[in-house]
């Protein structure tokens, strides 16, 4: 996917004025936050069970060499072969040269962000192969050649008469409305590809080291037609998305469709164990697995280890004030919100990045849901940090801070100056209160007046109420 | 020239602050780990499973029917199809084939799933009453693809084969088959989506329908 991570504060701006997109993103607040609020009331043991997600990921991640190894040894006793790459150009060539090797022609995608990471689309159709994705919004972004805008729900920022309008185009058939129907052309148009595909490539929630398995997890049942109907069947994942055992996933299981859509448990759970046994009818007969580094192994060495936790349930977007006005394309990559604004400028370079650490307001909703406890706005804080340090931040801020960081280490002068500014910002106010625009605060006042100071400081006020 | 899997693998150690793979006593301690495979945490349990089981999965859109014996089961997929005015024409997973489907009036075939077929008949391995879900592994006599490829699923599952949680359905995969097949299919109602305007619509790409005939002996 290509990216334009630099330029978030520009396209939030943009998307901020589309009224359709605001109206499009309602569905997170009316549907995905409630949804995942009733559903975690179900367990009534729901911060142990978080506990001990967060610690298998933990001890996973700790061990992680080991448990790719275990894996790796596993899944080849089985009859798949594991692939490993260091870059997403390294994968892409894995894959092209699976597809060359079994004169692959067509092949149909379940929904994959690694995928999406490398441009593995664009690497296949470059090779003359064609591919087609098959999870409704990803073939719906295939279409319109949009990039996703979310990691679970990939066309929230689209509206339905946008998906009419680009049906009753692409497909050329008279404009449906009814969203049944536009889901049933999705199907009717999809299900041959799944009949003709030589090749299946799927992303993996996890991969479980105990049994060599790769899993997942699906609702539209596209996951499972890629991996049982083409003859030959490629995951694509991260290295970090390995699990020591069964029983660990199914505890995981407990909170990545919870979090995720609101569901105690998604329609399909599909675990692939190695290749088609000799007398069955039906299953791939290649089953290959490529384990991606891309960045991954760099995050484990740096202060950013626990985002590697993340199970990718898009829990924290869905729950992000910034998220949630501006949608994800304003983060200009493939993973958006608060965990996408970690990994993002981990992945490509904080100074590709550099708006994503400041795109949140760092109230901890994020952290509050995530399943996996990673403590996001620390984690942003932190890159935040980082780029004051290299110097990546600009020139006015810098100096900005420096003021501050002066006046803050001399009380005296600064309770002079904030004093002196509170009188002035009250008498800005005048008798409404309110100041519609500040010289310094353009950005601020944009959108909102700011509600005037009473003229007065807090420190002036405790010294005169402390005195009585 | 390393490989990249040693590469890789090398940039994992570093990062972990080791040269080495994990030591002989904490790959030890992972091993007993694997081996043991614990239990985490479950919510409570206490309910009773076959209602429990079947109120979750009318909760995830299936329909549920209750017969007395296999022996019953054609007749009762023969009344279902009839309801819904669908074809008297199945195919269905071959451990199945020799039920008295002929007297129901329902013809059947244990084959490979294809596009046109409309109706598709399986057993499952387990059922988990937690969440509703059917449990299938793949084999000679459960081809994965009759529960996949038709517009409506039935599953026969046997009272005596619900579990209460996933832990449980893992166990019992560990008692009876060892290791787990090609296919391991948890299957939580008919198939759905919600990409447009999150708006749920049933049948995405698998079935409209899941009807689920519960098996008392």
């Amino acid at each position: 996917m290509q990216i334009s991570s630099m330029h978030f504060k520009a396209r939030a701006t943009q998307k901020l004025a589309d009224p359709d997109l605001r109206e499009a993103l309602n569905g997170l607040k009316q549907r995905f936050v409630p949804g995942r609020a009733a559903v975690i009331a179900e367990l009534d043991n729901f911060e142990e069970i978080r506990e001990a997600a967060a610690e298998i990921r933990r001890r996973t991640l700790e061990h992680l060499d080991f448990f790719l190894e275990t894996f790796e040894r596993k899944a080849t006793e089985r009859g798949a072969v594991v692939h490993w790459a260091q870059t997403w150009q390294e994968a892409n060539d894995i894959v092209l040269k699976i597809a060359r090797d079994n004169g692959v022609r067509k092949a149909v995608k379940s929904k994959s962000m690694v995928s999406e990471e490398c441009a593995l689309n664009d690497a296949l159709e470059g090779a003359g192969i064609e591919v087609v994705e098959t999870d409704l919004g990803e073939y719906i972004l295939q279409l319109g050649r949009e990039p996703p805008s979310h990691i679970i729900a990939p066309v929230i920022h689209k509206t339905r008469d946008q998906v009419s309008d680009l049906f009753a185009e692409k497909h050329a058939t008279p404009r449906k409305t009814d969203i049944g129907e536009l889901t049933r052309e999705a199907r009717e148009r999809l299900r041959p590809h799944f009949l003709q595909a030589d090749m299946g490539i799927t992303g993996a929630n996890f991969v479980v080291a105990e049994t060599g398995s790769t899993l997942i997890v699906t609702n539209e049942g596209n996951g499972r037609m890629a991996t049982t109907l083409p003859r030959v069947h490629v995951a694509i994942t991260g290295i970090e998305k390995v699990v020591p055992t069964l029983e660990d996933l199914a505890t995981l299981l407990r909170l990545l469709p919870r979090s995720a859509t609101g569901q105690s448990i998604s329609n399909y759970v599909s675990v692939t164990t190695g290749t088609r046994g000799d007398d069955e009818i039906d299953g791939p007969q290649a089953f290959h697995i490529i384990l991606l580094d891309a960045g991954r192994s760099r995050i484990l060495a740096s202060e950013f280890r626990d985002i590697l936790r993340c199970i990718r349930c898009g829990a924290c977007m869905n729950h992000c004030p910034v998220y949630q006005s501006v949608g994800g394309h304003a983060y200009g990559w493939v993973y958006p919100g608060p965990m996408g604004s970690v990994l993002t400028p981990n992945y490509i370079g904080l100074e590709n990045a550099l708006d994503l650490p400041h795109a949140a307001t760092l109230c901890n909703q994020c952290g509050v849901v995530c399943p996996v406890k990673i403590p996001l706005p620390e984690l942003l804080r932190k890159l935040r940090e980082k780029q004051y340090e290299r110097g990546l931040r600009p020139k006015r801020e810098r100096a900005a801070l420096r003021c501050w960081s002066f006046l803050a280490a001399h009380p005296r002068l600064y309770g002079w100056v904030t004093g002196a500014a509170a009188r002035v910002l009250s008498w800005m106010g005048g008798d409404r209160k309110r100041i519609a625009s500040l010289p310094f605060g353009r950005g601020w006042t944009e959108g909102r007046d700011l509600p005037a100071p009473e003229g007065e400081t807090f420190r002036a006020l405790y010294a005169r109420r402390g005195a009585r | 020239m390393t490989s990249a899997r040693d590469r890789v693998l090398a940039s994992v150690r570093t990062a972990l602050g080791r040269s080495d793979p994990l030591s002989e006593a904490q790959t030890k301690i992972m091993r007993t780990y694997l081996a043991e495979h614990p239990v985490g945490p479950r919510p409570q349990l206490d309910w009773e499973p076959v209602a429990r089981f079947s109120e979750r999965a009318r909760l995830l859109s299936s329909t549920v029917e209750e017969v007395a014996a296999l022996e019953a089961v054609p007749a009762a997929v023969a009344a279902y199809l009839r309801a819904h005015a669908l074809p008297l024409q199945a195919i269905v997973w071959p451990q199945f084939e020799r039920l008295d489907w002929s007297h129901a009036g329902v013809s059947v075939a244990a084959r490979k799933a294809q596009d046109q077929d409309m109706v598709g008949i399986t057993g499952c391995f387990c059922a988990i009453a937690e969440t509703g879900t059917l449990l299938t592994l793949s084999g000679a006599d459960a081809p994965p693809s009759t529960s996949l490829l038709p517009e409506t699923h039935i599953a026969i599952v046997p009272c005596a084969r619900i579990v209460r949680s996933m832990e449980d359905a893992w166990a019992l995969v560990r008692s009876e088959r060892g290791a787990l097949p090609r296919a391991t299919n948890f299957i939580s109602g008919p198939s759905r989506t919600a990409d447009i305007e999150q708006t749920l619509v049933l049948g995405a790409h698998g079935p409209y329908r899941v009807h689920v005939v519960l098996v008392r002996s």
